[in-house]
């Protein structure tokens, strides 16, 4: 089953939830609101001829403009060997969204990650923690008006430029 | 266990204690925190992180043709892919093509990878549970295929040698003709290391039965790659999603067929990368005989500016599915790259089967997976 008639049937089924499919790119892709993301992850996992067992991926983007934090879910299913993206659209200010933890497993490390380097916040996740960074450093790398600290732990994250550390 | 405590005078409580972040059986620096019952691990959570270079936001910052050398520090044993799908993820956005010879060069520089990366996989392995001499033949043959990628790129582990629309340098007919005198000599190795290692009764009574992974796990973990197919899955990129020329070679998927112990052991896993290792002699064989006369590389622009898109390529490499996920927003950066790896599913995983195994079949386990540090970390 192809992308769009995915769409087509999560539109039925899910009416008003479910929004802007786009089929003309590479990998077609559907907005999902942000309160039905995990009744349409479990629906989508579970029947049968969908059976997307697994998450591929999940990550997000930053759009400083839009003000607005993009959630980017890649399904597969090996039995059909189709797959499906789903997009949710977070406000910058206050990125919140329910885990899929419950559907996919993996969810958990994804969501850290995340969580990690996007501060978005996953309610009802089992360990929400940093996972690449220390858990007291500020800020959250991956944003892209981030401003990297000047020191961490009394240790310098700047370097002085090649040139002058040679002339010193 | 209070019982215990006072029938013996000994405590018998729950003790933590700290494998890593520097220990030879991590392969890299990965840390676990153990919970054990003495020999018994109650818990293992592994603790992260400590490679992590932020790849994914220098993306943001260096050109699309700028980055390839940065993804091969993704994973030092198998940079020819994360080069590979990185390109791939350009050369889609750009809509560039790929010289045919360039594609039949990439396969035959991926598949000499593949196996240069599995010997370190099963060598290590062997060496975590206690066989040493396997290690040292593993390394030994290692070495030579280091030497060959050498004369096809000028370098021997990060080797910046597939370019968006091709690859850096032809390969020439006296490096082909010592890549098939290379494997001549390496099919009757792995019969050899059969007989060191495979069959070797000790190591097959070390791994049957142990940290059984089945399906329903190895799905909802989004295990991939010899893990996946290790729990009996049959699904290889290679073959199910095509790309580059794999269509046209002909080779098996071996899975996992529950050999010595149940289906998903740690033998199981170990044993699919010894029969991928022949699969990947079979299509290096037939590469180098269809392999066209042609330019390497196709013409690409120096200012490679991609149109809005994004696409999610994916590899084959040895430690499974490797995506990586490139947004452009038509300038001449990668708006994001997201860089998604086997390592990190696959180490996901080990705080669910560690539990109630002891702590010697930890390293047994982490050993079977082929977790690589820099690849969960990047």
């Amino acid at each position: 089953m192809d992308a769009k008639e995915t769409y087509a049937s999560l539109e039925k089924l899910f009416p008003g939830k479910v929004r802007d499919f786009k089929g003309d790119v590479f990998e077609p892709y559907c907005f999902v609101e942000k309160e039905a993301i995990v009744e349409i992850c479990r629906f989508l996992r579970t029947a049968q001829s969908f059976r997307f067992e697994v998450l591929s991926d999940l990550t997000a983007l930053d759009w400083p403009k839009e003000e607005k934090i993009q959630m980017v879910y890649h399904l597969f299913s090996y039995a059909h060997n189709h797959q499906i993206v789903l997009k949710v659209d977070l406000p910058r200010d206050n990125p919140k969204i329910a885990t899929v933890e419950e559907q996919w497993k993996v969810a958990n490390w994804f969501e850290r990650e995340v969580y990690d380097l996007f501060g978005v916040i996953f309610e009802g996740h089992t360990d929400l923690r940093r996972i690449m960074l220390p858990d007291d450093w500020v800020g959250f790398p991956l944003r892209k008006d981030y401003v990297e600290q000047e020191e961490y732990d009394g240790i310098s994250t700047q370097r002085a430029p090649l040139v002058e550390k040679l002339l010193r | 266990m209070t019982d215990y405590a006072a029938d013996t005078g000994f405590y018998a409580e729950e003790m933590t204690i700290n494998v890593g972040p520097q220990h030879p059986s991590t392969h890299g620096v990965l840390r676990f925190v153990v919970k054990t019952d003495g020999e018994m691990i109650n818990e293992a959570i592994p603790d992260v992180g400590y490679l992590h270079r932020s790849i994914e936001k220098i993306g943001e910052k260096v050109t699309y043709h700028g980055y390839v050398p940065y993804t091969d520090r993704a994973d030092y044993l198998a940079a020819m892919f994360a080069n590979q799908a990185f390109c791939m993820a350009a050369e889609k956005l750009g809509n560039t093509e790929v010289s045919r010879r360039g594609e039949f060069c990439r396969v035959i520089a991926c598949e000499l990878n593949r196996l240069a990366s599995h010997l370190i996989s099963v060598g290590t392995f062997g060496q975590d549970i206690g066989a040493m001499t396997p290690f040292v033949h593993a390394l030994r043959e290692r070495e030579s295929i280091n030497n060959l990628m050498e004369e096809i790129c000028g370098a021997r582990l990060t080797y910046n040698y597939i370019r968006i629309g091709g690859v850096g340098y032809d390969i020439v007919p006296s490096t082909m003709t010592k890549i098939a005198e290379f494997l001549d000599h390496f099919e009757p190795i792995v019969e050899e290391f059969n007989r060191l290692l495979s069959g070797n009764k000790i190591f097959i009574e070390r791994l049957a039965n142990v940290a059984v992974v089945s399906k329903e796990d190895a799905l909802s973990y989004n295990l991939v790659g010899p893990n996946l197919r290790g729990s009996g899955i049959k699904w290889d990129i290679r073959r199910d999603i095509p790309y580059s020329v794999y269509p046209e070679l002909d080779f098996e998927v071996p899975v996992g067929t529950a050999e010595v112990g149940s289906l998903g052991d740690s033998f199981d896993r170990f044993w699919v990368r010894i029969r991928e290792m022949q699969e990947s002699v079979k299509i290096l064989r037939q590469a180098m005989t269809m392999i066209p006369k042609g330019p390497a590389i196709s013409k690409v622009p120096r200012k490679f500016r991609p149109p809005v898109g994004e696409y999610y390529a994916r590899v084959e490499a040895p430690r499974g599915d490797m995506g990586f996920y490139v947004v452009s927003d038509g300038s001449e950066y990668p708006y994001r790259v997201r860089i998604r790896t086997g390592s990190y599913t696959a180490m996901s995983i080990i705080d669910k089967l560690s539990k109630g195994i002891m702590v010697a079949d930890l390293i047994a386990l982490i050993g079977s997976l082929d977790v690589d540090a820099p690849e969960i970390d990047r």
